[in-house]
């Protein structure tokens, strides 16, 4: 028997909207696969308290921002490029001309 | 209400005729628009579970850390400000924290060096994070040497590697005593990097902080809030970064999108045109034009957000890593735990679904009112 288009139809998106329930089920499965390893990160960053991901290591507002000095600008030295976005979205203060 | 079901599947019977008739065109267009919606679903999927894991791993972290602050950068703690904080009322403990960087110039990349206040090594070893494992080649029982900071060779030997799974946090740390520490880094006798504090009532803390910035005016406390806050905002940061990049393909899928869906083409003004001359009614046409636009948006947003979790979740997110995640010599291997937040998924839908099919149905509408005899001669 030929099948109508339109229960072709029915056929994919049953299989697309299943595989999109699929990935709420497989993320609840994750989570308690990876419910362990977690605990044991936090209790670990609790033990030793540490305040930081360690993401970023090139340099200390990027490797600890939560403890950097106050994102400062110009904190490396004066010529140092912006690192945060205020640096890139920010104009210069009144009064003060662009290099 | 089996006759409108028949009926809407005679509809779409014939919609996929339709569509199969200028096949191409539709698949490239059905290719295009999942691929969008894999990205932006991709991004937003990944931030969030890295927010998240963040939010988690750092709900521990020290209740408050008070920095001292010597013309704006940070200083050391000198001797007497431990008792001095003792002295707040609402601080439960007061704990002074030793740690620092240290550059290798080995591999090119910092190492954070702290000195852990419980289950510390012996003197002359380290524990050390598994990036650094990785990167150096290095093994429990093996030594490994750097350069201190009085111009000396340290030599310390491995005793363990912290777990692989833990790696977020710990991928750069080398554990040392704090003798080792203070020997290593020239570090004088008595003095902090900073103080861990704990307070025992929970709604005091913001309180604690205030006190403490009265009471040491030179210092700065951050609270563990504070924290949680700057990693939700630096991921937003970089999301935002990452759509911004996106708006340029975001806004040339949108172009497309408008142009096949507002503007008709003469093949399916005649289309509409004989369906109309033929004795459909003009709420069928924008019937069978709405499942049309619906079809084909619906599964490009199943297949785009299917295929971002399973790109995110499953294969490292390895499209997105180096915008979303930085960039590091040392960098932390580790796998996200998926956190979906349905809300964030509605709003997914709504502003790649919607905005759809609210062009297609105009022009449908204005071609479908139109006499037949008009719509086929133009």
């Amino acid at each position: 028997m030929r099948l109508r288009p339109s229960s072709w139809a029915v056929l994919v998106f049953g299989l697309a909207l299943a595989v999109f329930v699929a990935s709420f089920v497989d993320a609840a499965r994750l989570r308690g696969v990876r419910a362990p390893d977690q605990a044991a990160t936090a209790a670990l960053a609790a033990r030793l308290g540490l305040t930081d991901l360690a993401l970023f290591t090139e340099a200390r507002y990027t490797r600890h921002p939560s403890q950097a000095d106050l994102h400062s600008a110009f904190q490396d030295h004066p010529l140092a490029l912006e690192h945060f976005p205020s640096g890139s979205v920010m104009p210069l203060p009144a009064g003060r001309a662009a290099p | 209400m089996k006759s409108w079901l028949e009926k809407q599947r005679h509809l779409i019977d014939f919609t996929l005729a339709s569509l199969a008739r200028r096949k191409a065109r539709n698949l490239g267009l059905l290719a295009v628009y999942g691929l969008l919606v894999f990205v932006l679903a991709a991004a937003s999927l990944f931030t969030h579970a890295l927010r998240q894991e963040a939010a988690l791993v750092l709900h521990d972290s020290p209740e408050v850390l008070l920095q001292r602050l010597v013309a704006g950068r940070h200083d050391l703690i000198p001797p007497g400000y431990l008792e001095k904080i003792g002295r707040v009322r609402g601080v439960q403990k007061a704990e002074g924290r030793l740690w620092g960087y240290y550059y290798d110039a080995v591999v090119k990349a910092n190492y954070t060096f702290q000195v852990p206040t419980t289950e510390a090594p012996a003197p002359g070893k380290a524990v050390i994070g598994a990036a650094i494992a990785r990167s150096r080649g290095l093994a429990p029982g093996n030594t490994i040497s750097f350069r201190s900071y009085s111009g000396k060779l340290a030599s310390f030997e491995i005793a363990a590697v912290l777990p692989a799974a833990s790696e977020l946090v710990s991928a750069d740390l080398v554990l040392v005593t704090e003798q080792d520490f203070r020997s290593f880094f020239d570090y004088p006798a008595g003095h902090y990097t900073d103080i861990a504090l704990s307070v025992a009532n929970p709604q005091e803390v913001r309180n604690v902080a205030t006190k403490l910035a009265a009471a040491l005016p030179d210092s700065r406390p951050i609270l563990r809030d504070e924290v949680l806050r700057t990693y939700a905002s630096v991921f937003d940061w970089r999301e935002g970064i990452m759509l911004a990049l996106l708006s340029a393909a975001i806004l040339a899928f949108a172009i497309l999108a408008w142009e096949k869906a507002s503007g008709l083409s003469a093949e399916e003004k005649r289309e509409i045109g004989i369906l109309k001359a033929i004795g459909w009614e003009t709420g069928d046409v924008i019937k069978m034009k709405l499942w049309e636009a619906g079809l084909i948006s619906l599964l490009a947003f199943l297949i785009g957000y299917s295929a971002a979790y399973v790109q995110v979740f499953h294969f490292g997110a390895s499209l997105f890593e180096p915008v979303l995640k930085g960039w590091a010599v040392l960098y932390p291997r580790f796998q996200l735990t998926p956190v979906i937040d349905g809300l964030q998924v509605a709003t997914l839908f709504f502003f790649t679904v919607f905005p759809y099919l609210a062009a297609v149905l105009v022009p449908i509408w204005k071609a479908a009112v139109t006499d037949p005899d008009a719509v086929m001669r133009t």
